[in-house]
């Protein structure tokens, strides 16, 4: 017996579970906490589930985009309804739902009104998880927006020190951001010779140089893609905390509750980086071989820049919130070195830094919901009332300070390793290693300053009289993200195979793309 | 040996399984502290018998490694799994299981949180063994690493409470430091050797390739290239050994250390670095080695030199043993010096193996008496909770037992004909002699400072008026008699006997010379 096969829009499930979750949420009634609790619990779950399956059902010898739908939506403008995942984006959504996940269980004490909390967070997943599997521009941008405003609220309602502030300062980086980046996809949309937004038409077109052409501004000829890669790009390098564009990050980071924190620094940071590699890389490569050589310095600057000012952080939550601009600027250099080991460390990073930095947010906010407090100098000794939570700062902060065995050394290797590959690109890339290298070791020094302050010595106990061990869904939050660190540190085919599948098409494209620039 | 039809694949049982020893103790209730102590004694026993059927198995007439295994590891960039030894490594492991369960023999009492303890000197002593047994360039570095993380956090929460944070700090980061320019140099030799395409870690095919390769890299001359990596190599495993004038995290490290954080620590650990220097740097960079050994020879002196000027200076006890350490170290630096010498003078190779093979003796001797050194400290801190030299004097009267190990340890150290240590540092003076003919007379001189400051411990601890203060101190205990006799029968018989050893290092370390 034969089952025929009915193609499952298991990507639709995926997006659209929490956003049908978040409406569902709010008509449980208010007095009803746990069962909002509970509720939003089994929807990430299964979210999570669902992002599993994929992951696993991938096709990884066949590669390419998988579980595809696509549905008219706007024919007229070439708009559709098109989703799939690659090997870039499949990862992500994993992450996403992880995320989801674990900030559930993380806000499970919430007391403040704990349906809208859940509702947000599960439309701010649902935006992000549709922006890592449009095919669409239009679509993808649609996603984008939508992931801005649940994070205002989750900060401006649930957030802490100067929370309004944060919050709007975040919104409006961002939204600045995406529409310098929705300005450049609309002049792409008119300058193509096809009228469309389909992203493989597109991508077809970038790799048949049709954006390479010369368009006259103010009576100057400039090449199309030369001129619009920088907006775009940087646009969205807003949302990956690319500096100089990375100040609503500290700030947005900490004031956020948990799992907010958890979202911005293990996703939306990612959504930022994912966008400039799909829309400015993929679709203006020849954009990028020009500027990506020269952006690189802003990286270097972002990874050391960050690293320092970490280590002097008197707040802990500061020092995760910095320490993630110098490990996204890692991103941005794999991005940078244009070959299929570079940007599979990029991605491969965006992955392991998702899962570093939700842990280590999760646990300082274990810390902050019992002593009240993130300064350094007052904390001390939590090792011994909570050793998982410890065990799980601890696992966070190896993959921060890139050890090997840990999935944050897999991909800083294969960073660095690709700007080494690449060194005909430019004569400067040997030097973004050697400049970027020391921000490891500063990293180690600041995370063992903080886990140093935080975890050991001896515990107040007159000021802290009441600490308790975490809960026990805390404790399952630490195991789900950090089975993740050792199983790639160990076993790294299990995401670099992956991966590299995705980020060749890329690789080959911006190869071209080099090839043409020197004709 | 095989196993079902499958060649056993006997290194990485030797590697992992303190490691799942570490997992099983992290899983077990946290107040039975006598299945803890049970636990890892039982998988630290574990190496030690495989490590010694390890040895008796080895084919010394056989060139090359045995008992590879090799696997893919991380395809994307060409690292592999890949595991094998030969009589060097086969020394270091069989000292690592060795040290291991005597450092958890004499770790029993302690009280905090022992769960813990136990688990991370296991999972340490699986980083070291996997340094000893890697040759793929990538998975060396990952456990070079890898054994950071437990030492310290044995030092920052097992140390004298006075001062570990800062120490375990300074050692963590000079570690670091150094590692970060090995990272960059094994990066560099995979680029130059084809990146993507053609690049590798494998250590004997990098050592055909790397030594002979010709042209640029990036525009920068290989000559250059090569250069580089050299100096980021020897800085990251100087720091290890360590040799003057990296040594500063050591005294810091060593005395703050736990006891048996102390005896891994310059029992095995220092080890790493000379491992490093004879393993990856003489391979790689054999004419490198050579135009810079002089500097290394010199080096390497003044760490005797000042290393036992520096003991001699010390009132805390443990301290003077750390410095001892520098002095001792810097013997087997110059042995290496020598080697390293050789690889581009071939007149003086019969020399240099002689060098080098005390070198590799002295890193066992070394280990089994600065090993019994520390312990010997601890024993007494344990009672005393001073490591003042004026605060002891007069204990043999009191301890004669622990003052007869005591003088027999550091003898040893001292390199008294009949134990260990002589017979390695005499093979490193002889080879040394025609090749460094003044700075081998120098660090002669340097032994009998060494004489001095043990001289000077033992009259301070044992001799003298007894301090009416440790009138009741009670005698060292059975289970620390059993944690430093292994040692000491060691000691006895490499010094009647170092047959039972030497051959095994020479096969492995004729190679070094083609």
């Amino acid at each position: 017996m034969t089952i025929p096969a009915v193609p499952i829009p298991i990507l639709s499930f995926i997006v659209f579970t929490p956003l049908v979750g978040a409406l569902l949420l709010l008509l449980i009634p208010r007095h009803q906490k746990d069962a909002a609790r509970a509720f939003a619990a089994a929807v990430s779950g299964f979210t999570l589930l669902l992002a599993l399956w994929a992951f696993v059902a991938y096709d990884r010898s066949a590669g390419g985009y998988q579980f595809v739908e696509r549905m008219s939506w706007l024919p007229q403008l070439g708009i559709h309804y098109y989703v799939g995942v690659d090997g870039v984006s499949l990862p992500l959504v994993l992450l996403s739902a992880l995320v989801l996940f674990t900030g559930v269980l993380v806000s499970w004490n919430i007391e403040d009104r704990p349906h809208e909390l859940f509702a947000f967070m599960l439309l701010l997943a649902s935006g992000i998880m549709g922006v890592f599997v449009a095919r669409n521009l239009v679509l993808l941008f649609f996603f984008y927006e939508i992931a801005i405003f649940p994070k205002y609220f989750l900060i401006a309602i649930w957030g802490s020190t100067r929370k309004e502030y944060a919050a709007m300062k975040l919104v409006l980086y961002t939204l600045v951001g995406s529409i310098i980046a929705l300005v450049g996809a609309l002049a792409l949309y008119f300058v193509s010779p096809v009228r469309t937004f389909d992203m493989d038409v597109l991508r077809e077109l970038a790799a048949r140089g049709a954006f390479a052409r010369t368009v006259e501004v103010f009576g100057q000829a400039v090449r199309f893609d030369y001129l619009w890669f920088l907006p775009v790009f940087l646009g969205f390098a807003v949302t990956a905390g690319l500096w100089p564009f990375h100040n609503w990050v500290p700030d947005g980071h900490s004031a956020a509750p948990t799992a907010g924190s958890m979202f911005l620094a293990g996703v939306v940071m990612k959504v930022g980086a994912y966008s400039a590699l799909r829309v400015g890389i993929e679709l203006m490569p020849g954009g990028a071989v020009y500027w990506l050589p020269v952006v690189v310095f802003l990286a270097v600057v972002a990874a050391l820049y960050s690293a320092a000012i970490s280590l002097v952080q008197e707040d802990l939550k500061y020092v995760i919130a910095f320490s993630s601009i110098g490990h996204m600027a890692f991103v941005t250099i794999g991005f940078a070195a244009m070959n299929v080991t570079g940007l599979t460390g990029a991605v491969l990073q965006m992955f392991s830094h998702g899962v570093m930095a939700a842990i280590l947010f999760a646990v300082v906010g274990m810390v902050y919901d019992q002593a009240h407090t993130r300064y350094l100098a007052h904390l001390g000794g939590f090792a011994r009332v909570m050793p998982l939570a410890t065990l799980g700062f601890i696992l966070g902060g190896l993959v921060a300070m890139g050890m090997p065995g840990f999935s944050g050394f897999v991909a800083e290797f294969q960073v660095f390793a690709g700007i080494w590959a690449a060194r005909e690109t430019a004569w400067w890339y040997p030097w973004v290693v050697i400049l970027a290298a020391p921000s490891i070791a500063l990293s180690a020094a600041y995370i063992l300053r903080a886990l140093q302050a935080t975890f050991f010595g001896d515990l107040d106990l007159k000021r802290y009289p009441h600490v308790r061990d975490v809960t026990a869904l805390d404790k399952v939050a630490i195991v789900t993200l950090a089975v993740w660190f050792v199983l790639i540190g160990v076993f790294p085919r299990v995401m670099t195979d992956l991966i590299q599948t995705g980020v060749e098409p890329i690789a080959s494209l911006l190869q071209g793309a080099m090839v043409a620039s020197l004709r | 040996m095989t196993l079902f039809g499958y060649p056993f694949p006997i290194l990485t049982l030797i590697t992992f399984t303190p490691l799942l020893g570490a997992g099983l103790i992290a899983l077990t209730p946290r107040d039975s502290v006598r299945l803890h102590r049970g636990l890892a004694l039982f998988f630290s026993l574990i190496p030690l018998a495989l490590s010694v059927w390890l040895w008796l198995n080895l084919d010394l007439s056989r060139p090359g490694f045995q008992f590879v295994e090799r696997v893919v590891w991380f395809p994307q960039v060409n690292a592999q799994y890949y595991l094998g030894v030969d009589g060097l490594s086969v020394m270091l492991i069989f000292l690592t299981a060795l040290l291991t369960p005597l450092g958890v023999l004499i770790s029993f009492n302690i009280t905090q949180d022992p769960r813990t303890y136990f688990a991370l000197f296991l999972a340490l002593e699986t980083g070291i063994l996997g340094v000893f047994v890697s040759l793929d360039l990538l998975l060396f570095f990952l456990f070079w690493e890898l054994g950071l993380v437990p030492m310290y956090f044995l030092i920052n929460n097992w140390g004298a409470p006075e001062r570990r944070h800062y120490a375990a700090l300074k050692f963590i980061l000079y570690t670091m430091a150094g590692s970060l320019g090995l990272l960059l140099g094994i990066q560099l030799i995979w680029a130059a050797l084809g990146g993507a395409q053609g690049g590798t870690f494998d250590l004997l095919e990098v050592s055909r390739r790397w030594p002979a390769l010709q042209g640029t890299l990036a525009g920068v001359p290989m000559e250059v290239v090569k250069a580089i990596v050299f100096w980021a190599f020897v800085i990251a495993f100087a720091i290890k050994v360590p040799v003057w004038p990296f040594h500063t995290w050591l005294p810091d490290a060593h005395t703050e250390a736990p006891t048996a954080g102390s005896m891994i620590l310059a029992g095995i650990l220092l080890k790493l670095g000379a491992y490093g220097f004879l393993r990856i740097v003489f391979p790689l960079f054999p004419m490198e080695s050579a135009r810079f050994a002089l500097v290394l020879a010199l080096l390497a002196t003044a760490a005797i030199v000042f290393g036992a000027y520096a003991a001699l200076g010390q009132r805390d006890f443990k301290r003077l043993v750390a410095y001892s350490s520098v002095n001792h170290m810097g013997f087997v630096v110059l042995g290496i010096a020598v080697a390293g010498y050789a690889l581009g003078n071939p007149a003086i190779r019969d020399h240099a193996l002689i060098a080098v093979n005390g070198a590799a003796l002295q890193l066992f001797a070394h280990g089994l008496s600065s090993a019994a050194m520390f312990a010997l400290v601890g024993v007494i801190y344990d009672r005393t909770h001073t490591r003042d030299l004026e605060a002891y004097g007069g204990l043999w009267a009191r301890m004669p037992v622990y003052g007869g190990i005591l003088i027999y340890c550091a003898m040893a150290s001292v390199g008294l004909p009949g134990l260990a240590g002589f017979v390695a540092e005499y093979m490193v003076v002889q080879g040394a002699w025609p090749v460094f003919t003044a700075l081998t007379a120098i660090a002669m001189l340097g032994l009998l400072i060494t004489g001095a400051f043990i001289m000077k411990a033992l009259q301070k601890v044992l001799h003298g008026p007894l301090n009416p203060r440790w009138a009741r101190l009670p005698e060292i205990s059975a289970r620390e008699i059993l944690a430093v006799a292994p040692l000491m029968a060691f000691m006895l018989l490499t010094g009647l006997w170092p047959a039972w050893i030497v051959p095994t290092l020479n096969a492995a370390l004729a190679q070094l010379f083609g």
